[in-house]
């Protein structure tokens, strides 16, 4: 058996448990709920699992990433519908991908901070529905329009309206600070380490085809079962769909036209979903009587330039975190990383799996080295299970702890890219079984 | 590491293998592709030289003569530049119109044979490809290009005082139409890919790539290539088509093209148009309309003709040796040649937040430099920082920055009215009133709290250098920087060294000047340096000529019409009248009457009625917020009036006019080389085009003596001498010049 992780002065801080709702291609069975609807589930869900007694939380953190404006503090709104207690604040995050990776860590630090003793930490993201606004020019004239108190002048102002400020504004998954999208950057990407179409379709069957494994053997206990109102009982993801590498290369490229390699056979797609975890301090956890599942350690967050290295968080992340626990990639058993794009893996493991890179752009020495693929996401990932973007953070924790339980390791490795060139990465210890 | 390095020789061995002795054309056979890589390794860009040519037929002839070559991809292993165009030595080595035709002729004659190539080949473009270069890429049949920012197409021959002579005054029209085609070979204009590919310049656009296993730069060509590479199979295997579907919009305007009286009224249009800007002292513009014309009615081999034949004569054109005499001259003067300073400045630090003040500010951060920006009152401050905003989000309004780019750059920015963080300062730029006084003020404050290793620099346009380095304790570091306005427009930069100004202080203020992008010329301290002392004589001239009642819409046209791109008098309404009255004062107690002429009472009537120029809304002009038209403003005709000069019928012809101020500042201009206040004629030259607007067509001062002959010049002096004084007498190095005609300022 390996070293324990605990650090002399430190607070041990576990994990009880985690769920989530089944993560559903948007626009299907949840596409009339809302957001808090979701997250509300999830929570539950949780109380159920664990048998929490609903005033033991001292605090709710949250994360989303499209957000609905009637409910911009997702937290509290799912909170007091999920039937917490009303004394129990609550508080929404939100870091793109890694949203729910950082109400995680909002919570360790809470509870390391001698703050709180247990905290419930989630990500919900809801993609069936976003906000279209109006046009700012149309925006500005109904702003005017409130305040506009003689008739004429509202006549005035209604003659100012155009067709073309009429015509709406969508939500689009592109960086703001240089107007690319994802799946543009992640083409690119691909394209600067290589990546071939080919491996990329290969890495997304394998995922795939990990999921459906993973499900028909039942691996997949995170999961909740959801009576959607209006609709039956939910129970399985729906985006899983292992389909044949003659089939997906016939796929057109979805970013970069005509000649990329990124399609959307190999990109996770849009979902609907929410999690939530129940984090607590050792000592607390065990006077409740909890078994805990994992001692949740180390994390880092690490950002690099949003343009060309947007998706290489987990190559910074890596690193970084294992020096920090004193470990080397051997020394993990598990890793879960988060799959945004076939083709942004395959980099990442391109990146991590070089020396030029590392000397180059990460002031290291020598490589960090890439994981072996037999450790690596082998329930599924993103791609197949769905990705709703700030629920996947609780999913790859509670993963990590359910692997690590099923198959007997004693350290994983989450990972994680962001929008904006960020990143995230965290170390688990199995809690003795 | 290993594997690396046997790829790398590998690649060297089947480079070795194909390209025995060349050494600037290699290609190898991937999958039947002939992917044909250009690099000139004498050189930072590829160009059209003989040898590359040479290389290049030989290497298009073996691939069309190997059959198991189905297509072939055309790219350049330099990272900025696929090619930068024809060699322009090669074109100036040439002693007859004739052998400059065949020059054309030969390379009419490869692209002819690229364009009816049996295989298609595919130009794939990355950095600039101007020129010669474009014509060898749309000879291709097929065109993919980079979107990395390097990447430009364009044909500039026109500045050069040429035209496309190698097949693409014939083929450019038909590629994107007439409207296009002339806009482009008419301006010159830089084109990028975006542009380019809606204009069917191009087919196709790469993104350029960020890091991965290789540099940027490096894995974005390997990556063209691959693309190239797939295209040219596809073309090969006729699974990708070259003919795009026409929209509606394109046929509408094939067929209005197709009637031969609309081609008519837009050759009677362009013509018209160019020879309004011109004035008809640029035969280029017309040669190229003349070669597109006879293109597209007389058809392609009385096209082609025409093409070589007026690239022939253009060639020898006195314009086109003056305006590749500034080419190279701009390429002399974008270099440091004072060596690399000890130090680089990473804080620099402007004084006065004015108009000058906020545009070097502005050309400071937009190079990403930390600049602070002191004012001593909060308006000013507000007025220059706005300017510099407005200078930035103007370029995100024409796409070139976007806006995140522009917050980054204005972050760069320290608007302020104390010395703070003056401690850290490697320059400080003043740029506060011309005033001796003011100016001494500020250095003895400024040295108080700069580190002794910080350099100060005055951007004065007329003080001497040496005034007010008086008041400096450590006067080997204080040197001149004389911008132009507006300094975001202006290329020049005028570096006043004294003979205490140590080298390094000089390097520094060149390589901050580079940074900023300015072209550079270094010269002597004294009154008006180089650029003002030959701006106030022919300015005194021009005075005289209002006096003796050219109006001023006269006079602008009498100088425009020799080829200044902005009028005497409009001109001096731009610089402000009170600062010529104030240079014409200062320089005319500093050299006496030989800046005489016109009375420097009539500029100071003029501010003192609040006539100020511009700025004010009245000088020469009024100007209005919302009319086009210039008025002549009557409060400055009557000032003119009150001072009326009778004009010497023997010397007021137009031309003599015209004369009359040219040969003043000409004269002046050799009267610096003869002080030694310039150091030679290529950065008289250069200044004097390049921040005041001397005729390009004429190459400036020195170029002018030597094409248009001293002695006839120091004859025409004579003869304004007579009637007016020693304002006209020619300096001895003119006279040296006119009496022996082997002298000439350039080889």
């Amino acid at each position: 058996i390996k070293k324990t992780l605990a650090k002399p002065g430190v607070k041990n801080i576990v994990l009880v448990d985690g769920v989530r709702t089944p993560f559903l291609q948007s626009g299907t069975i949840y596409a009339d709920l809302m957001p808090h609807d979701l997250a509300r589930a999830a929570l539950q869900g949780l109380l159920n699992r664990t048998g929490l007694p609903k005033d033991a939380v001292d605090y709710i953190v949250y994360g989303t990433v499209i957000q609905e404006v009637k409910t911009s503090n997702v937290a509290r709104e799912a909170a007091l519908g999920a039937g917490f207690s009303d004394k129990t604040p609550a508080h929404t995050v939100t870091m793109a991908c890694i949203s729910s990776n950082q109400a995680m860590t909002t919570a360790v630090g809470l509870i390391a901070a001698g703050q709180c003793d247990a905290v419930v930490a989630g990500g919900v993201e809801f993609m069936s529905d976003v906000p279209i606004r109006h046009s700012r020019r149309m925006r500005k004239t109904m702003l005017s329009l409130n305040k506009a108190k003689t008739l004429g002048a509202r006549l005035s102002l209604l003659g100012s309206i155009r067709l073309a400020h009429l015509a709406p504004e969508l939500p689009a998954v592109a960086e703001f600070s240089t107007a690319e999208t994802m799946g543009h950057s992640a083409d690119r990407l691909a394209a600067a380490f290589g990546v071939s179409r080919l491996e990329q379709d290969e890495f997304a069957l394998r995922s795939h085809t990990l999921a459906k494994k993973a499900q028909d053997s039942g691996l997949l206990s995170d999961v909740i079962s959801f009576k959607v109102p209006g609709k039956d009982i939910v129970s399985k993801d729906n985006g899983i769909r292992p389909s044949t590498m003659e089939q997906m290369a016939k796929l057109k490229p979805a970013f970069i036209k005509p000649h990329g390699t990124v399609t959307a056979a190999n990109s996770s797609f849009l979902t609907d979903g929410a999690s939530a975890v129940l984090i607590m301090s050792e000592e607390k956890a065990l006077a409740m009587g909890y078994k805990p599942k994992a001692y949740l350690r180390d994390f880092v967050y690490v950002s690099q330039d949003p343009k060309d290295q947007l998706l290489l968080g987990p190559t910074y992340a890596t690193p970084k975190v294992l020096e920090k626990s004193g470990l080397t990639l051997n020394d993990i058993d598990v890793f879960e990383f988060h799959e945004a794009f076939a083709g942004q893996i395959m980099a990442n493991l391109k990146a991590m799996e070089s020396d030029w890179f590392a000397q180059t752009y990460m002031g290291r020495k020598t490589k960090v080295g890439a994981p072996p693929m037999e450790k690596f996401n082998s329930w599924g990932g993103s791609l197949s299970l769905g990705h709703p973007f700030a629920a996947t953070g609780c999913r790859l924790v509670t993963t990590v702890a359910h692997r690590l339980q099923k198959e007997g390791g004693q350290y994983g490795l989450v990972a994680a890219c962001a929008a904006g060139g960020q990143g995230h990465a965290m170390v688990i210890e199995a809690y003795p079984q | 590491m290993a594997s690396v390095r046997l790829l790398l020789t590998r690649r060297c061995c089947t480079a070795l293998k194909t390209t025995t002795a060349r050494t600037h054309v290699s290609y190898e056979v991937k999958d039947n592709v002939a992917v044909v890589r250009i690099n000139d390794p004498t050189s930072k860009v590829n160009t059209l030289s003989r040898h590359m040519q040479a290389e290049m037929v030989e290497v298009m002839n073996e691939i069309w003569g190997n059959a198991a070559v189905k297509s072939a991809v055309l790219i350049s292993r330099k990272p900025g530049c696929f090619i930068a165009g024809a060699d322009i030595n090669m074109i100036q080595a040439c002693k007859t119109a004739e052998e400059v035709t065949s020059l054309s002729q030969e390379g009419q004659k490869i692209f002819d044979q690229v364009e009816k190539s049996p295989i298609p080949i595919v130009a794939a473009i990355n950095g600039s490809c101007l020129g010669g270069g474009l014509e060898f890429a749309i000879a291709c049949q097929y065109r993919i290009a980079t979107k990395s920012k390097k990447t430009i197409l364009g044909t500039p021959e026109v500045m050069l005082g040429l035209l496309p002579g190698a097949g693409g005054t014939q083929r450019l029209p038909k590629m994107v139409g007439l409207p296009a085609a002339f806009d482009m070979m008419l301006t010159g204009k830089n084109i990028r890919p975006d542009k380019a590919k809606k204009m069917g310049l191009v087919h196709q656009l790469v993104d350029p790539l960020g890091p991965g296993l290789k540099s940027p730069e490096e894995r974005t060509i390997e990556y063209l290539e691959e693309v190239a590479v797939d295209f040219a199979k596809g073309l090969a295997g006729r699974k990708v088509t070259v003919e795009k579907k026409k929209g509606l919009v394109q046929k509408i305007q094939d067929f209005v093209m197709g009637l031969p009286p609309v081609r008519k009224q837009i050759y009677k249009t362009v013509h018209s148009k160019v020879m309004k800007q011109s004035k008809g002292l640029y035969p280029a513009p017309l040669k190229i309309i003349e070669c597109i014309q006879t293109g597209i009615e007389k058809g392609n081999a009385a096209g082609y003709l025409t093409e070589s034949q007026n690239f022939g004569k253009l060639a020898m054109t006195s314009e086109s040796r003056a305006l590749i005499g500034l080419y190279h001259g701009q390429v002399t003067c974008k270099k440091n040649h004072f060596g690399k300073p000890e130090r680089d400045v990473k804080k620099l630090a402007v004084l006065g937040a004015g108009l000058m003040g906020a545009g070097i500010a502005q050309v400071t951060i937009d190079k990403g430099v930390a600049t602070i920006l002191k004012d001593t009152t909060e308006e000013g401050l507000a007025r220059g920082h706005q300017q510099v905003y407005k200078g930035l989000n103007d370029k995100t309004k024409k796409k070139s920055l976007t806006t995140f780019e522009r917050d980054g750059i204005m972050s760069l920015l320290s608007g302020q009215l104390d010395y703070r963080d003056f401690e850290n300062a490697d320059m400080v730029i003043e740029a506060v009133f011309e005033d001796l006084s003011i100016k001494h003020k500020v250095v003895k404050e400024v040295e108080a709290v700069i580190p002794p290793h910080c350099i100060f620099a005055t951007n004065t346009s007329a003080l001497p250098i040496k005034d007010i380095a008086a008041a400096s304790k450590r006067p080997e570091k204080v040197i001149g920087m004389h911008y132009f306005s507006p300094v975001d427009k202006m290329q020049l930069l005028e570096i006043i060294t004294t003979n205490k100004t140590s080298k390094d202080t000089t390097a520094s203020a060149v390589a901050v000047g580079l940074k900023q992008g300015k072209v550079i010329i270094v010269v002597g301290d004294g009154p008006g340096f180089y650029t003002t002392r030959c701006l106030a004589p022919m300015l005194a001239e021009a005075v005289r000529a209002l006096q003796e009642g050219v109006g001023p819409k006269k006079l602008d046209s009498l100088t425009t019409g020799f080829g200044f791109p902005v009028g005497a008098a409009t001109l001096a309404d731009e610089v402000g009248i009170d600062v010529a009255a104030h240079v014409a004062e200062d320089l005319g107690k500093a050299f006496g009457t030989r800046f005489g002429g016109g009375n420097v009472e009539v500029l100071k009537m003029m501010v003192q009625k609040g006539f100020k120029g511009r700025k004010s809304g009245k000088g020469c002009y009024v100007y209005g917020a919302k009319s086009k038209e210039k008025k002549v403003n009557s409060g400055a005709e009557d000032i003119l009036k009150s001072f009326k000069l009778t004009a010497p019928p023997a010397v007021s012809a137009d031309e003599d006019i015209q004369y009359r101020l040219v040969s003043r500042f000409v004269n002046e201009a050799v009267l610096c080389l003869q002080e030694g206040i310039l150091p030679d004629p290529v950065q008289g030259d250069i200044g004097a085009v390049f921040g005041l607007g001397f005729p390009p067509c004429l190459g400036g001062p020195f170029r002018f003596v030597d094409s248009h002959g001293a002695d006839k010049l120091v004859q025409k002096m004579k003869r304004f001498e007579e009637a007016y004084g020693n304002q006209f007498t020619p300096c001895q190095l003119l006279l040296d010049h006119a009496k022996d005609s082997s002298k000439r300022f350039h080889k």
